[in-house]
């Protein structure tokens, strides 16, 4: 049993990493785990790649939450992306807080965490990491990139940043690029880290007190724009919490979470800072927001599929608006201009982006299907 | 699984190896069968996302979109044939997607219902009603059939915009019928143009 194969894994890379903003990393750690059997060809390799706050246990249960793998109802023996059929790969990305090298990890030239002095990444950074994760598992070429969010990102980086490498690209709920409603988002996000007394220009990590209320704001914010104003109506309406004195479904005339939608927003607030570092989402969202796959290749986004020899499947949803179908149409026109052969469709879900990780058959067919012709 | 008549004639017409441009792709059959059986590289246009879905689960590249609105994103000459099957009656704007068909690829096969087919025109005649038929299945106020057009319409559109017609094709349930009665006689046409 070769031991860099198998749940729950960490390599350390030791061949440095020039970051497009001009540090080098001398060495990484990347945390990932594979699921089922890579053939004796090495040619059944899919890499899966996660969104902004998810980590490498697409389909292996939570070590810190205990709830199953983000994406386990698309990866597993028999299921969308076939343990039977495909070799799996999920890495932690670079800049994150599961295990992969990042703000909260050690800088081995002081000995201390990293924090702030982390240098700012880019998706392409993650790409050339998970390249480097490759090397050291001795794949040399990809079946398919898939992700959805940020991980549709990373696949579209990775059809232009190594498009020898990878047959295949699916993307999900995703964008070439940032748009200006995406990046104020963010910046509410990282306002709120940053306004938190607890954060500490970053150097929180020694006495146990990080800036937990900051980043529960950030959380709260960013999880609006993956649900729709539809499903937030049909889950919460106007419904008002059971109050502590047994009145049920009146105002306190105060400012505790009344509304249902406030409580279900402070515990979606609570429950991430048990599980994400605060500094991991600042140099994340940063990364994302850098994130223009055109601007890489001279203002032209066909530019970037013009190496690539991959097949493309693209997918949004009507409902999502912080990646709307526009911005997947926006890839399709690049896609159809430099020739490569890609599909897209745009599904119906009352979820809004948050539909990419929840039940949809048409999904599971469709990346069934294509899966299956790349074989 | 066999192909609809006209699509056979497509089919069967079609290079080996050719790059292949499907506008109204549905679930893909056509598009699968050349790849089958005539190693073509085929790509796909399609509005209704559960085709779309269909299609890409038989593995293959199919955009959903709108032909009277996405076929301006294809550069030129990038097929070797646009194929526009049972779609142009349902275009908003079915001179401007023939253009489109004839920019993109090198030929276009166009196939459409025949609107004098005699059937039809017993039924305005007589019946005054608009014919609903095995071909026309659908009430006047569903069907997606805007633009009814007619074999000598077609032929004289042509003509007008200086379109070779390369070769002609006309069906009545399943079998060819003469070029000279395809007016009166066919269900069904299918042009293959060049400019």
């Amino acid at each position: 049993m070769d031991s860099r194969f198998g749940p729950d894994r960490r390599a350390t890379l030791a061949t440095p990493l020039a970051l497009d903003g001009g540090a080098t990393l001398p060495a990484i750690d990347i945390a990932y785990e594979t699921y089922g059997t890579l053939s004796p060809a090495r040619d059944n390799a899919i890499l899966i790649c996660h969104a902004l706050t998810g980590d490498q246990h697409v389909a292996s249960t939570h070590p810190r939450t205990g709830k199953p793998g983000w994406w386990s109802r698309m990866v597993g023996p028999g299921k969308p992306i076939d343990l039977n059929q495909h070799f799996v790969i999920c890495s932690n990305v670079l800049g994150s807080c599961m295990g992969s090298s990042g703000p909260a990890s050690i800088d081995p030239a002081t000995g201390s965490p990293w924090a702030m002095r982390f240098p700012v990444l880019t998706i392409r950074d993650m790409v050339r990491a998970q390249g480097m994760l490759l090397d050291h598992l001795g794949i040399d070429r990809l079946r398919a990139v898939v992700g959805g969010s940020m991980g549709g990102m990373q696949a579209l980086s990775w059809s232009a940043t190594l498009p020898d490498r990878v047959q295949a690209v699916v993307v999900i709920a995703s964008t070439a690029r940032h748009s200006a409603q995406n990046i104020a988002f963010h910046e509410v996000g990282r306002q709120a880290i940053m306004a938190d007394p607890n954060w500490r220009g970053g150097d929180y990590y020694a006495d146990g007190s990080p800036p937990a209320a900051g980043l529960s704001v950030a959380r709260m914010a960013a999880h609006i724009t993956y649900l729709s104003e539809a499903g937030l109506t049909a889950k919460f309406g106007r419904k008002l919490q059971a109050r502590a004195d047994g009145q049920a479904g009146a105002k306190t005339f105060g400012f505790d979470a009344d509304f249902q939608v406030e409580s279900y927003l402070r515990h979606q607030g609570l429950a991430f800072t048990d599980r994400f570092d605060a500094n991991s989402y600042l140099y994340i969202t940063r990364a994302l927001d850098y994130f223009d796959l055109a601007e890489e290749h001279g203002g032209v986004l066909a530019n970037a599929f013009r190496q690539t020899k991959a097949r493309f499947c693209i997918v949004s949803f009507d409902t999502d608006w912080l990646y709307p179908t526009a911005e997947s149409r926006n890839i399709v026109h690049a896609l159809n201009a430099a020739g490569a052969p890609a599909s897209f469709v745009e599904l119906s879900s009352p979820f809004g982006h948050d539909a990419f990780l929840l039940e949809s058959p048409e999904l599971d067919r469709i990346m069934r299907g294509f899966l299956e012709a790349t074989i | 699984m066999s192909l609809r008549p006209d699509l056979a004639i497509i089919a069967a017409h079609v290079a080996r190896g050719s790059r292949v441009l499907d506008v109204g792709c549905g679930d893909g059959q056509l598009m699968a069968a050349l790849r089958d059986t005539r190693d073509v590289d085929a790509r796909g246009l399609e509005i209704d996302p559960g085709n779309v879905a269909d299609a890409m689960a038989r593995g293959l590249s199919v955009m959903q979109g709108d032909a009277d609105r996405d076929l301006a994103d294809y550069p030129d000459a990038s097929f070797d044939y646009a194929i526009l099957s049972q779609t142009l009656q349902t275009a908003m704007r079915p001179h401007v997607v023939l253009d489109h068909l004839l920019r993109i690829g090198a030929q276009a096969f166009v196939s459409f219902p025949n609107f004098a087919h005699w059937r039809v025109r017993a039924s305005l005649l007589w019946g005054g009603r608009m014919p609903v038929t095995t071909l026309l299945p659908l009430e006047w106020y569903e069907t997606p059939n805007i633009h009814h057009v007619t074999i000598d319409d077609f032929r004289a559109f042509v003509a007008k915009r200086g379109i070779t017609v390369v070769d002609a094709w006309f069906l009545s349930g399943g079998k060819r019928t003469t070029a000279a009665a395809a007016n009166f006689r066919a269900e069904h046409a299918v042009f293959l143009l060049r400019r």
